[in-house]
């Protein structure tokens, strides 16, 4: 029995489209709703950022019971930048509550990245060890080796970066994070079709299923600031051009298409098991690539649940 | 290895020194001296500052090893100049400056003129790096004896995170990653199969975390044991 509708659809072999919200520096949450709704029936799941770029945000958990409220499939991104383990556990435990089951386990960017740089950072797991620390809370029991009562069931996933300029330590630890649990991965940005290729062929000795990443860029200016600020983003100097020739103001929609066309090329020569669209502040737009990339289809509501 | 100290601002030392007029000052033979940061050119600096500012010096030294028990005798020499004076900036290390409360006779108080950093390796001459968290529990065997703890932003103990680029940290392109320090080491020396290895999740019980870790030397026989009763028992056994 599946622990999540999304597990059952990692399961079922379609090719999968999830897509992530990022919620809002305050507490005025109408901004993220409408993006919720937006997406909810478009996509078969949603990510919610947890303070992404280690900016201090309305907190994933809580987007995720919005989510689910609104009748979305969530994933909750769980970062051990800000929660040590005690913190995590609970969390999960309430998440479970909710019927919040599926979780990206990511280690988070560095505090000296974001807006907060005088915080304590946590990083008491990485995400290799919060996999496993799932995987034992499912066995019944804490990561003290205390009883739980009532034994949490979760869908996992982490991230993998195939553009690494360096990629070998990134397999390593790729392995690593197969082999603790990851039943999906999510890649980091792919801005090179031939990276993806190159990677697929390596983690499909694996079971365990990819989505690649497709970050939406909306100006020349917006790839620059990417390359030199979020860790991890190489944006190909032939891509920044392109976008540089428009039209001022034809960025987005310039943006749109590539990405568009990255998602054509991904299903249509079965490059991997489905994507993950991340259109970082432009959250709106994502309907409109989906429909260049002709994705859209009637996505299945309801499930066999566990829970 | 040193203990890398830096010299706090003058307007801080200054606000906490605050109403104390009389000051004597304490420098350091060892660390603070190679850093130049508490040696006697900087004794002499800080004083000639406090002048400028209004403050009397009643007199100053600089001890060999500010942190070792020979410190207690070193302040018993100067009590004179020491009981003339309204309180101590010392410019010892941390260790130093407790050593010196700890061991002063009078009631006095001691203020740091450093801040204390790390314990440092001079991987060139001047050019210190952080190496050891002291986090009681050794993990350089099965990482090329390069501390992921310390040397990683996010003290990552499974391989680099995905802001590894060209083995540079996400934090600044000029603090190397340290997976990849890992990896070329392990990589050199035919053993990368042990970066495979999944590293438990840590123990942090030996650490910072529920109070000051305390051990007992035991000067013939170098048994340590520790800070309870029963550990000193089973150490022993």
């Amino acid at each position: 029995m599946a622990n999540s509708l999304f597990e059952e659809k990692l399961n079922s072999g379609e090719f999968l489209v999830t897509t992530e919200v990022g919620p809002p520096k305050g507490a005025d949450i109408d901004e993220m709703v409408h993006h919720v709704d937006l997406l909810k029936d478009r996509v078969d799941a949603i990510n919610v950022t947890d303070g992404q770029s280690s900016v201090m945000r309305f907190p994933s958990l809580g987007g995720c019971l919005l989510v689910k409220e609104r009748g979305g499939e969530p994933i909750f991104q769980m970062t051990c930048r800000d929660r040590n383990r005690i913190a995590l556990q609970a969390d999960l435990l309430m998440a479970y509550s909710r019927g919040i089951t599926n979780v990206l386990c990511l280690t988070g960017d560095s505090v000296d990245v974001g807006d907060t740089k005088e915080a304590k950072p946590v990083f008491d797991l990485d995400s290799v060890q919060l996999l496993k620390m799932i995987k034992t809370m499912e066995s019944g029991m804490d990561i003290a080796g205390n009883e739980l009562k009532g034994t949490p069931k979760f869908c996992i996933g982490a991230s993998v970066h195939p553009e690494a300029d360096f990629i070998e330590p990134q397999l390593i630890k790729f392995d690593k994070k197969v082999a603790a649990g990851a039943q999906f991965l999510q890649t980091q940005g792919i801005f090179n079709l031939a990276s993806l290729r190159r990677f697929m062929q390596y983690a499909s000795q694996f079971d365990v299923r990819i989505l690649a990443g497709i970050i939406v860029l909306s100006s020349a200016g917006m790839a620059r600031y990417m390359n030199k600020n979020v860790p991890g983003i190489m944006v190909p100097q032939s891509m920044i051009d392109e976008l540089a020739g428009v039209e001022k103001g034809k960025g987005l929609q310039k943006g749109i298409e590539i990405a568009a066309e990255f998602i054509r090329t991904i299903k249509e020569e079965n490059l991997c098991h489905g994507v993950h669209i991340m259109a970082v502040g432009n959250e709106n737009i994502v309907p409109e690539i989906l429909e260049a990339a002709q994705l859209v289809k009637v996505r299945r509501r309801t499930g066999k649940r566990s829970v | 290895m040193k203990t890398i100290t830096a010299q706090k601002p003058l307007e801080e030392i200054l606000q906490c020194l605050g109403k104390s007029q009389g000051v004597y000052i304490i420098g350091c033979g060892t660390c603070t001296t190679l850093c130049h940061t508490g040696g006697k050119a900087e004794v002499m600096e800080m004083k000639e500052k406090l002048e400028a500012a209004g403050k009397k010096v009643t007199g100053w030294m600089v001890i060999p090893t500010a942190c070792d028990e020979l410190t207690k005798y070193a302040l018993q020499e100067n009590a004179e100049d020491i009981a003339a004076a309204d309180c101590i900036l010392a410019m010892p290390c941390a260790i130093g400056v407790q050593t010196i409360s700890f061991h002063l006779q009078e009631d006095k108080p001691v203020y740091p003129a450093l801040n204390t950093l790390f314990l440092g390796l001079e991987e060139s001459p001047g050019h210190f790096i952080e190496t050891c968290l002291q986090c009681g529990n050794c993990v350089l065997g099965r990482t090329a004896a390069i501390c992921p703890l310390v040397r990683c932003a996010k003290s990552l103990l499974n391989g680099p995170c995905g802001g590894s680029v060209d083995g540079k940290c996400e934090i600044s392109p000029d603090i190397p990653c340290a997976w990849q320090l890992i990896y070329d080491r392990l990589a050199e020396m035919g053993r990368l199969d042990e970066m495979e290895e999944v590293e438990p999740i840590k123990d942090w019980s030996s650490s910072v975390s529920g109070g000051p870790r305390i051990v007992d030397v035991d000067a013939e026989s170098g048994i340590i044991s520790g800070k309870t009763e029963s550990e000193a028992e089973s150490a022993q056994n």
